[in-house]
């Protein structure tokens, strides 16, 4: 395993889309191993920030590195085999609707292992029971199960090549306080049992209550760039008045 | 006043201007997308499974409204070319008449304007759908690139079933014409058979199955591209299915004069 400190770091990041700056020289590393939350408005930049890091859109000017390389060295083609590094829940779990939730979480599996389909049933299997959903539900679709399982079975999705990075796109917005707490401990249960591999989870994330619960570090956007990323005590007792203001809605 | 009318003009020009360029942008992105397609289809990995799918849900799926419809505009085809001609004594050339028309122009023209309704809509409405709901970006995600795995398979089935649809259409229209022209309007069976044997040609046929081919590729290009530009939820994607229909018909149209003009000249 390589012994990198940082997951993802963010150098002199900038973007602009027709002449609108999005993200303003972001300078910004990313903990591997540990749980990180970026928070902000909406159109704060957020979105801007996660399609970087997955290589969906390229920088204006500056760098990405993740796990130790420079997203701007990689052709479409390695970008796109470097992508299996990512896991992602997405917010509504993004699951193929007209597959079952089986064929969901064996998607990446059948795309991109060499695994044959006994083996391929057996780690769908072992990733249902890891994120805690019932066997019967894994051949139902996903317009058959509750937003709280289709999160189960997004995250399985996700998990389902091992990935180094997890990234959840606003994973608890528009849910029930009891789902909400469910899907908090799944993240932080995902994040503990594969502790030992040091997976790094970001959570984009405008839900302050659910994020200072289960981060080790939460970071501030705002107009594009980070104005607070401190280690989640200390975050809370944060001066910086935007922060505050966040905090005290 | 001179400011004023001078004012409305600047805003004329500004707009016909702004006009101008987002459609030669619009135009810019479809060619690019276009570019995208082929790049990907001669890509691997192949997906034969998703290409067979496609070919069942744009082919075979398709097959009964066109036999339907073609029964019909073989039937009522012949109707007309009967009381037309028959004005100067020359009913017998209901035959040829209504066979080279199906298959230069109606049975391909016809089948594209079906495919374009029924699979076009269907194809943008699926894309689009899987945009707004971000499957499009968990492909992505994933590594998979979303034009190979949703755009290829749809571009290639309706490219393929395109010309066989409109082979069942030129079939079926003729059964129709044969049906009305000899049973109903009691013309002659062997002179019905020898002036179509006279008067068609293989190329008239080749001609209708180029234009399909090209008809299928358009159809299905412009509804994926329309698919994938969708933005705004569900009002979006009826905006999107919308777009697809009304330029792949509309586009199907133009081109089938711009084919004709040169199949005419090369077959």
């Amino acid at each position: 395993m390589q012994n990198i400190e940082y997951a993802i770091e963010f150098k002199n990041l900038n973007k602009t889309f027709k002449g609108h700056t999005v993200l303003e020289n972001l300078n910004f590393n990313i903990a591997r191993g540990k749980i990180t939350t970026i928070l902000g408005f909406s159109g704060a930049g957020k979105s801007t920030l996660i399609k970087h890091t997955l290589g969906l859109l390229t920088p204006t000017s500056g760098d990405v590195v993740v796990m130790g390389q420079n997203l701007n060295d990689l052709d479409p083609f390695q970008m796109r085999e470097f992508r299996q590094k990512f896991g992602m829940l997405f917010q509504y779990a993004a699951l193929f609707d007209s597959f079952t939730n089986f064929e969901n979480i064996a998607f990446p599996l059948r795309e991109f292992s060499p695994m044959s389909e006994s083996q391929i049933e057996e780690k769908v299997l072992s990733l249902v029971e890891a994120c805690g959903l019932t066997p019967e539900s894994v051949h139902k679709l996903p317009s058959e199960i509750s937003g709280g399982m289709r999160k189960r079975v997004g995250l399985a999705r996700a998990l389902a090549l091992t990935p180094e990075i997890l990234l959840y796109d606003e994973p608890t917005t528009g849910l029930d306080p009891i789902t909400t707490k469910m899907v908090n401990d799944l993240i932080r249960d995902t994040a503990i049992n594969n502790k030992e591999r040091q997976l790094t989870s970001v959570i984009i994330s405008h839900d302050v209550d659910a994020t200072l619960k289960i981060s080790d570090y939460v970071a501030f956007l705002d107009k594009g760039r980070i104005v607070e990323h401190l280690p989640v005590a200390e975050f809370r007792q944060s001066t910086n008045p935007l922060v505050r203001r966040f905090l005290e809605l | 006043m001179v400011t004023k009318s001078s004012n409305k003009i600047t805003e004329i020009v500004e707009w016909f201007g702004a006009e101008v360029l987002d459609n030669l942008s619009g135009l810019g992105a479809f060619m690019r997308f276009v570019g995208q397609v082929f790049y990907w289809m001669v890509k691997p990995p192949f997906r034969t499974k998703l290409l067979f799918e496609q070919l069942y849900f744009i082919g075979n799926k398709s097959l009964f409204i066109v036999g339907l419809t073609a029964s019909f505009s073989g039937a009522v085809m012949a109707y007309q070319t009967y009381l037309g001609f028959k004005v100067i004594s020359a009913d017998s050339f209901i035959g040829p008449i209504v066979a080279i028309s199906l298959a230069k122009e109606l049975a391909p023209v016809l089948s594209g304007l079906i495919v374009a309704g029924r699979c076009g809509a269907a194809i943008a409405a699926q894309i689009g759908t899987m945009k707004v709901t971000e499957q499009v970006d968990a492909l992505e995600v994933m590594g998979v690139d979303s034009i190979q795995y949703l755009a290829v398979p749809r571009v290639v089935a309706a490219t393929l079933a395109l010309p066989l649809l409109a082979a069942v259409f030129l079939l079926v229209g003729n059964i129709g014409s044969w049906l009305i022209g000899t049973k109903v309007l009691q013309i002659d069976e062997v002179m019905y058979f020898s002036k179509v044997s006279s008067f068609m040609y293989v190329q008239d046929i080749m001609e209708g199955l180029i234009k399909a081919f090209f008809f299928g590729f358009l159809i299905s290009v412009i509804a994926c591209y329309h698919g994938f530009k969708v933005s705004g939820g569900a009002e979006g994607v009826g905006r999107g299915t919308n777009m697809a229909v009304v330029w792949g018909m509309v586009i199907c149209l133009i081109f089938d004069f711009f084919l004709t003009s040169f199949l005419v000249q090369v077959l």
